[in-house]
């Protein structure tokens, strides 16, 4: 019979029903299946519910962004909102368009949730909990991230709409770009672990990666925030150009699913900034009580996760060009040089020089590249506003 | 059962669940919604305009070239990949090595901006 710990309650409850289970007499290989299939079935749930609540606090923070109240009818400060949309949702039409592609139609929406939820296996919670601890985590959450740009494609391909087309195709081009920053962006955690396994880098960070790694960490948050297509990203669905882009004909609880998809991912990435430069679940005790690295994590992801939605009410939409521009002309040169700089940085420290002294230092040649590129930065748009002076005319005559 | 078969089973299991979940409740509102469709109210929107041609045409060459140079980059990343891991156990000649990669690739991107294939036109 396994042991009760309190800190650990909720691996003791997964030891339990298994030992509870061999003992009722089933097969062991069954029983693991079967502990399995209700460890992944809970941390399902748990992500795909989330949503509901984060829905209801981004509508409640950009509208105090915006000096409104948001939802305040529906329960206590407009708490079950949420619900009352779902309960709407569900009994409202799914139009089907003429001309659409019917199978590809229905199953783009439900192909762009399946993968961001597929991220969440490889997400530790705490020192003992973690869906799977797989020895290329971080690989197996851009390959597996990668299949929201199919789904979205398939969504607007599928529509027989010319604005959900165009928006398929921005959203192809851009998360399809911003995909290469945060691979890159990625390489730098993996890089001071010797690992790509989640658990691995959570553990290696006595002092948090975002130290570490300034550079690489807001990289890797500003090209999420554009794989998520999340303002200032939003051009894949501008209203003012587009309509809605890839998701213009959907309706009913098949829209719903995108909007899932969409808040889901953008919570997802807050964890895996969490997770990759935050320190994950760790925290004062954590170590003592894992269940307290839920605490952390969550308090961790929901601060990134206020972040992002900062930034959404803050910063107006760039243009297609500018995002280009941004990306290829700046994050990844800039990731490029970040790698370049870590490696040869940590090879070169010397070996006694460890735990945060080591961090500060690598902090400090981070600050010293900001300082070059801002520098180049300033040059280079001295130079345009000199370029773009007009031409003097030729007055009063 | 070794630990990495255990790991994978848990993966295969949550993607099969991940397939399932978003799909329950399209079902429901499938059966719980109106299904009446009609000409009218199935044309795609086009702010009350018809659809001049057929919707699934050829597209901007542009966003090609984008495709293309995201394959490059991926493709490195993925020889860069390896190359991280070891990284702790590497002498300082290997990590050269591994900037002399990068450097080439670096390479690359500059002939791209300087061919302009970076603009956006």
């Amino acid at each position: 019979m396994p042991e009760f710990s309190f800190g650990d309650i909720a691996v003791y409850a997964y030891d339990m029903i298994g030992w509870a289970l061999v003992t009722y007499g089933l097969d062991p290989k069954l029983v693991v299946i079967i502990q399995k299939f209700l460890a992944a079935f809970l941390l399902a749930n748990f992500a795909l519910l989330t949503p509901i609540f984060t829905i209801w606090l981004e509508r409640k923070i950009a509208a105090r962004f915006q000096d409104r109240l948001g939802p305040n009818r529906v329960g206590p400060y407009g708490l079950f909102q949420s619900f009352a949309d779902i309960l709407k949702l569900l009994t409202k039409e799914i139009i089907t368009p003429s001309g659409a592609d019917k199978v590809v139609y229905f199953v783009g929406p439900i192909l762009s949730v399946a993968p961001v939820l597929g991220i969440w296996v490889v997400i530790p919670f705490a020192s003992t909990m973690i869906g799977a601890n797989l020895n290329v985590g971080v690989l197996y959450s851009v390959a597996i991230g990668g299949i929201g740009t199919l789904a979205i494609m398939m969504g607007g391909w599928a529509s027989n709409n010319k604005y959900a087309l165009l928006g398929a195709f921005r959203a192809a081009s851009q998360l399809v770009s911003y995909e290469v920053p945060l691979i890159l962006a990625l390489l730098i955690p993996t890089l001071l672990t010797g690992s790509m396994g989640m658990q691995d880098i959570v553990l290696a960070q006595d002092t948090w990666f975002v130290v570490y790694a300034p550079i690489a960490a807001t990289i890797f948050f500003v090209s999420s925030l554009a794989e998520i297509g999340r303002a200032p990203f939003d051009i894949l669905e501008a209203e003012s150009e587009i309509v809605a882009g890839y998701h213009v004909e959907y309706s009913g609880f098949l829209f719903a699913i995108w909007q899932l998809g969409e808040f889901l991912h953008a919570f997802t990435i807050s964890a895996l900034v969490s997770v990759l430069f935050l320190g994950g679940w760790r925290g004062p005790l954590a170590d003592l009580y894992p269940i307290l690295g839920i605490v952390y994590l969550l308090a961790k992801t929901y601060f990134v996760y206020f972040i992002s939605m900062w930034i959404r009410a803050t910063v107006p939409r760039i243009r297609i060009d500018q995002m280009n521009n941004l990306n290829w002309k700046f994050l990844v040169p800039l990731a490029l040089a970040a790698l370049v700089l870590v490696a040869l940085v940590d090879k070169l420290l010397p070996a006694s020089l460890a735990g945060s002294a080591r961090a500060w230092a690598h902090f400090a040649s981070n600050v010293g590249l900001m300082v070059i590129v801002f520098g180049m930065l300033r040059t280079e748009s001295r130079r345009l506003q000199n370029l773009s002076l007009p031409a003097p005319v030729a007055a009063g005559h | 059962m070794s630990m990495t078969d255990s790991n994978w089973l848990f993966v295969s299991l949550f993607i099969a669940i991940a397939l399932v979940f978003p799909a329950v409740p399209v079902v429901a509102a499938r059966i719980l919604g109106p299904h009446r469709p009609n000409p009218a109210k199935n044309e795609t929107f086009e702010c009350g305009m018809q659809t001049v041609g057929d919707s699934w045409v050829q597209f901007k060459i542009q966003y090609y070239i984008f495709g293309l140079l995201f394959l490059v980059f991926d493709v490195e990343s993925i020889f860069l990949f390896p190359w991280a891991v070891a990284y702790q156990q590497m002498a300082l000649f290997a990590v050269f090595e591994g900037l002399v990669f990068i450097l080439l690739l670096t390479g690359g991107l500059v002939y791209m901006w300087r061919k302009g294939a970076l603009e956006w036109v």
